[in-house]
């Protein structure tokens, strides 16, 4: 259906009932239970969660498929934020023109770079990446806002002041981003016994687009395009050989995934209209990297899960503190306790960037495949079959052209 | 003339900081082919071994003198550093004073350690491994390593100065038959970047004229023909790997009293000595040192009001400006050899 083989079709209809019954399944536990904090299910944290499955979804079709590791991806989520800000600030604050501006800018920009670094690859298209998005980081950040030409507004952040123009702004419209009169802020709150279920329009617009994304990445998957990058990730010389030009491809497949963090940047204003140049440093670029190798890289759902998991993990870790870490572990004999709390300490809180870092380690050295090889090894240990029994997803695995 | 001679001798301090940088990872590269993405953080751990060294000697006992009184009548505390009760209040003084470059002798043994537990613990596993992996798994441990650091020192720069007597600025204008003044540098960038030129050379000349060196060299060239001769080519490389860490840890050292060091300084050098390298040409040595003075001078002249005012911001994007074109024009960098790093 929809021109998806089944086993496609299978996974977009998980997809599709994960994000639409978001708000039920991550707020699985009470309001007022002990395990409150495990509950994911608030808007900001389900925003977050497909904004930046869209974003790895589109860093996978160029990493997960061409091989190319690009270090610079944030720079444009960053153009893509910048760009729907500045509609909201002309035309008023309906999202759809801001969206819109946010894809195509960022394809500008990244069809510009792309020219640029595709003529390098293996280290030196990181290193070309990364160079070009510092450059845009250092512009955002202080150049492009310097009084005489303020593009940026540097450390404050763009933002939407009362006395911008919003040449189409609607006289009865709501004075937040809107989705045709639907305000993205707006959540329906649903209490049912000791649950609390919150739907957010926001999140249902980001979710609906998120789905419409997985869509088209399958379908990009599936194509003949898609083979074409899959031969370029498995050998580039060859396909020189045969005659092929091969860098068309890669820069259409670079093409898209900026436009996909452009769509991804573009949602993130259009949720919470501020866009601040730290979306564009280089561990932003790193975090997306890690979300798609923990999910697996070259893998359809991988990207999605990995996103997920990592602001999922990101947001609780960051909210357990001593005095939870003492509450978890006092049915252990005091020393033990402290011990046990001193020695996870340095992880949880203000340290969630340590145990990204391990984790991220942990993953390229165990798990090379993500996550998503992780479930198949555990699956073939269960069903005992040969790894030779696997279908195409394996032979998509990550094995990062030179 | 003068203007410019100053702009130069701005760029030395930097440039030298992204000579050392790059040298190392050019070392790490052309020895074991790995991409070592944690290499500012070793630039940022040596710093910290300055500070570390300082804070040691600084560490203080409280005496309760009576003879004085604070402003509120008690009897006055005294803090003294044990250092000046072991060794006599002079020497203790000079002591602390001197922390900084006393910490070279410091840094050394605890850099090459940190650089062979990297190698053999991390980097040894992923030399058959494609780039991308190796580019990920190190910068992983950079996080890592930043995060350690900024868990024990905290997200604050800590002021590590100088010795006093290299505190001061030294007028250049006489020596050159400028007006007075025209000319003044601070003489700790001086030394840094005699120091570093010394780095530089010892390492070349260790390269160059030792059995050692030759060897490696000879390892870099083709390392399959350097095993058939029975040579274990890996533990020279690891003694490489420990160098360049060194090479790294010191060059960290030395900056801590010109940019007070906190935890995220190695990566913000780390991404301009990647380009640093990639301009010198992936690979080759000289290239690297050259590169690192080329952009650190072109970065000082960049910044100065001239250039701003023509070009807003020409100082922040001139260095990623200079290695788009050069890659563009001279894909294997300045120096590059061939087959190097080529797909």
């Amino acid at each position: 259906m929809l021109g998806l083989h089944k086993k496609d079709f299978n996974l977009l209809l998980i997809v599709v009932v994960l994000a639409m019954l978001a708000p039920f399944i991550l707020n699985p536990f009470p309001e007022n239970s002990g395990l409150a904090q495990f509950n994911a299910g608030y808007p900001d944290l389900m925003q977050k969660f497909v904004i930046f499955g869209i974003f790895a979804i589109g860093f996978n079709i160029l990493f997960g498929l061409t091989g190319y590791l690009s270090f610079g991806h944030a720079a444009f989520l960053g153009i893509g934020s910048y760009s729907c800000v500045w509609m909201f600030k002309l035309l008023g604050y309906s999202v759809v023109p801001g969206i819109l501006l946010s894809i195509v800018t960022s394809g500008i920009f990244a069809w510009l770079i792309g020219i640029i670094s595709l003529r390098r690859s293996g280290i030196y298209f990181s290193i070309l990446t990364l160079a070009f998005a510092q450059m845009s980081f250092a512009l955002c950040y202080s150049v492009l806002s310097n009084p005489k030409f303020n593009l940026t507004n540097g450390e404050t952040g763009l933002q939407v002041y009362n006395n911008d123009p919003q040449y189409f702004r609607g006289e009865g419209s709501p004075n937040v981003p809107h989705f045709f009169g639907m305000e993205m802020n707006a959540t329906h709150k649903m209490e049912l016994g000791g649950w609390l279920f919150q739907f957010n329009t926001g999140y249902y617009l980001c979710a609906v687009i998120m789905v419409l994304a997985f869509y088209l990445s399958i379908r990009i998957f599936r194509s003949p395009f898609g083979m074409m990058l899959r031969a370029i990730k498995s050998n580039n010389t060859r396909m020189n050989y045969t005659g092929l030009n091969a860098r068309p491809y890669t820069l259409a497949a670079f093409v898209i995934s900026g436009m996909y963090a452009g769509l991804a940047g573009g949602l993130l204003s259009a949720v919470d209209p501020l866009a601040g140049a730290e979306r564009m440093q280089w561990t932003a670029s790193g975090e997306v990297v890690l979300m798609t190798i923990l999910g697996g890289a070259g893998t359809l759902i991988g990207p999605v899960l990995g996103s997920g998991l990592i602001k999922y993990f990101e947001n609780i870790f960051s909210k357990i503190n001593d005095n939870v870490l003492h509450s978890w572990f006092s049915f252990m004999p005091d020393g033990i306790e402290d011990l046990m709390v001193t020695l996870i300490h340095p992880f949880v809180g203000k340290g969630w960037h340590l145990t990204l870092g391990v984790l991220f380690m942990l993953i390229v050295i165990f798990l090379p495949g993500g996550l998503v090889e992780g479930g198949q090894r555990i699956k073939r240990l269960i069903s005992g079959k040969k790894a030779a029994d696997e279908t195409e997803d394996e032979a998509t695995q990550s094995t990062p052209a030179e | 003339m003068d203007a410019i001679i100053l702009q130069i001798l701005n760029g030395l301090d930097k440039g030298s900081a992204y000579a050392l940088i790059a040298l190392g990872l050019t070392l790490i590269f052309g020895t074991l082919g790995v991409v070592n993405f944690a290499h500012g953080a070793l630039f940022m751990i040596g710093a910290f071994c300055a500070v570390t060294l300082s804070k040691i000697f600084s560490l203080s006992y409280e005496v309760i003198d009576e003879s004085q009184t604070d402003f509120l009548g008690n009897p006055l505390k005294v803090q003294t550093p044990y250092v000046e009760a072991w060794f006599g209040p002079e020497t203790g003084a000079a002591l602390i004073d001197w922390s900084v470059p006393l910490a070279i002798l410091f840094s050394i043994p605890i850099m090459i350690t940190i650089g062979f537990i990297m190698e053999r613990g991390l980097i040894k596993h992923f030399y058959k491994r494609p780039h991308a992996d190796q580019i990920l798994v190190t910068f992983g441990l950079a996080i890592v390593l930043q995060e350690i650091i900024k868990y024990y020192y905290g997200a604050n720069p800590i002021p590590t100065p100088a010795p006093d007597v290299f505190r001061g600025s030294y007028d250049f204008s006489a020596m050159l038959g400028f007006e007075p003044n025209s000319v003044i540098y601070p003489v700790w960038r001086l030394i840094y970047f005699a120091f570093s030129a010394l780095i530089i050379g010892a390492v070349f000349a260790f390269l160059q004229f030792t059995t050692f060196g030759m060897v490696v060299r000879a390892g870099m060239a083709d390392r399959e023909t350097v095993g058939l001769l029975g040579i274990n080519i890996d533990k020279r490389f690891t003694i490489m790997f420990g160098i360049a860490a060194a090479v790294a840890g010191l060059a960290g050292v030395m900056y801590a009293p010109i940019n007070a060091p906190n935890y995220h300084m190695g990566m913000d050098f780390l991404v301009l000595s990647f380009v640093v390298v990639v301009v010198g040409g992936m690979g080759s040595l000289p290239g690297a040192v050259a590169a690192g003075f080329l952009l650190g001078i072109l970065e000082s002249f960049a910044s100065t009001t001239w250039a701003t005012t023509t070009i807003p911001g020409i100082n922040q994007i001139i260095i990623y400006l200079v290695a788009i074109i050069i890659l563009l024009t001279r894909p294997r960098g300045l120096m590059g050899k061939k087959g190097v790093m080529e797909e």
